[in-house]
């Protein structure tokens, strides 16, 4: 049914559409109908992000930024896994334990930064505590789901070639589960991502977030704006990378 | 029934005496005990400044989801049934759903001021593209059958999506509504957080300022049984609908 003219007509309109959307905000902004305290043009916001990268303004705030998503998504998700894969084992504590886990992305989890600036002062450690707590809690649900939706006949299968618990483990019921283990992980980076710059604009020395909220704070729409870009720019990067081996596994474990 | 009862009370306890045990470990500058957070809880529901500040977030959040719930559903029925435009915007709906709408908040500001109108933008930018996106793929996975009848038939396409499509996909429609509206209840406390002046996000701020740690903890633990108690609801709803409506 999928051909590869329909791909392509499908790219080409989708290209088409993004750029005419950038073109109307460009124009909406130049003729004053969207005032430039409100919004810069697209064009000068990647002007701006380009004049901060070459002049390497923030380079420090970026960096700082990078390496605090890195640690934190890598404890939500290893932390994750290892607590859905024990959540897993214990059906009687995961059945009641899943409803209250999908009730928690509801609460803004970042109002208990505060208390994290407590115990680890204000810097790094803080926002990275921050940042895997927002995304454990993704990679724990689809973990559980992973190994939940493990097909009985591929435990038979281990149970016919006489695996042990860890072959079993590692051959069959993680690559059946992988499709969900790397949802989890997508939605781990991003919630993590979501967590360090919530916690950025609330109380921090550093950070893009911390960038982004003092610009704001000044009207300097051009600061803000060009940060701004950089950070969907980044995030929208890792996450088109992830999709793509999500929708990759998908296709090859013969799911949606 | 009865041991999923048993069950659930002894998470809850378990998950209390956890609580009980890291409150020990960091002291209360950092996390109020279970006692005093219930009872804060409890003391807080009886003054009329957190029902005012409830009920503001209330209004919010009910407008918030009501736009999510018609805007999303409608754009998930449109590009669940015309498949060019649903190809077309599959990847820029899942864009638009994954980027960290928070980064956001300076520009919604910026466009609608501080006040209702920017707790209800930022609940609706948080709830409305899950729901698109459950929407579409749930009409896009309704057996084909079912869009040779409505051709059969010669329905219009709002007929089609009105008559056939909207019940067969509802059980789907409804998990995208369950985790949009969590997400607008997210979206509406973090307007709140960075622009209101009044709302429970707002009190949670104020709190966040001069370090009230039990009153921090009490409104989230209200906030969070309210949470979980929708979402049970929403889940016993969907289930009705998965087995037989």
């Amino acid at each position: 049914m999928r051909c590869r003219s329909h791909d392509i007509k499908v790219g080409v309109v989708r290209a088409a559409l993004i750029l005419a959307s950038c073109a109307a905000l460009e124009l909406l902004c130049r003729l004053g109908i969207i005032n430039r305290v409100t919004m810069i043009p697209p064009s000068e916001m990647v002007a701006a992000l380009w004049n901060i990268l070459w002049a390497g303004l923030y380079n420090a705030d970026i960096l700082f930024t990078l390496v605090n998503v890195v640690a934190a998504a890598l404890l939500a998700v290893i932390g994750g896994f290892l607590i859905g894969a024990a959540l897993h084992a214990l059906p009687r504590v995961r059945r009641p334990l899943v409803p209250l886990l999908s009730a928690y992305y509801a609460i803004p989890t970042f109002v208990f930064y505060p208390l994290l600036i407590v115990v680890f002062g204000v810097g790094r450690t803080a926002l990275i505590v921050m940042g895997a707590m927002f995304g454990v809690v993704a990679m724990i649900v689809n973990t559980t789901l992973g190994l939940g939706h493990v097909p009985p006949v591929v435990a038979k299968t281990g149970a016919i070639l006489r695996l042990d618990g860890l072959r079993q483990l590692a051959l069959l019921r993680l690559p059946s589960a992988a499709p969900h283990l790397v949802t989890g992980v997508k939605l781990a980076v991003a919630y993590s991502v979501i967590g360090i710059v919530a916690g950025e604009f609330i109380l921090a020395t550093e950070g893009i977030g911390k960038r982004i909220a003092y610009a704001y704070d000044n009207f300097d729409n051009r600061t803000m704006y060009g940060m701004l870009l950089l950070l969907l720019i980044g995030v929208m990067a890792v996450n088109g990378a992830l999709s793509s081996w999500e929708k990759r596994l998908h296709r090859r474990f013969g799911q949606r | 029934m009865k041991s999923s009862r048993t069950d659930f009370l002894l998470l809850a306890a378990g998950l209390l005496a956890l609580w009980q045990l890291v409150h020990w470990a960091v002291g209360p500058d950092v996390l109020a005990s279970p006692w005093a957070t219930i009872a804060r809880a409890a003391g807080l529901m009886r003054t009329s400044a957190f029902w005012d500040h409830a009920g503001a977030t209330a209004v919010a959040f009910a407008v918030a989801a009501f736009i999510s719930i018609v805007g999303g559903i409608a754009l998930g029925l449109w590009l669940g049934l015309r498949r060019f435009a649903g190809d077309v915007a599959d990847p820029i709906l899942g864009t638009l759903y994954s980027i960290p709408k928070i980064t956001l908040y300076p520009i919604i500001l910026l466009i609608f001021g501080l006040g209702v109108s920017a707790k209800i933008a930022f609940g609706v930018i948080h709830g409305v593209f899950p729901i698109a996106i459950f929407t579409m793929n749930a009409v896009r996975n309704v057996a084909p059958v079912y869009h040779r009848t409505a051709r059969v038939m010669r329905l219009t396409l709002l007929g089609a999506a009105l008559t056939i499509m909207a019940p067969a996909a509802l059980p789907e429609i409804l998990a995208g509504i369950r985790v949009g509206v969590a997400l607008t209840l997210l979206g509406v406390l973090i307007g709140e957080l960075f622009a209101a002046t009044a709302g429970l996000g707002f009190a949670l701020r104020r709190a966040m300022d001069i370090h009230a740690v039990t009153d921090i903890m009490a409104i989230a633990l209200l906030l969070f049984v309210f949470a979980a108690g929708a979402n049970a609801l929403l889940r016993i709803v969907e289930r009705r609908a998965r087995h037989g409506g």
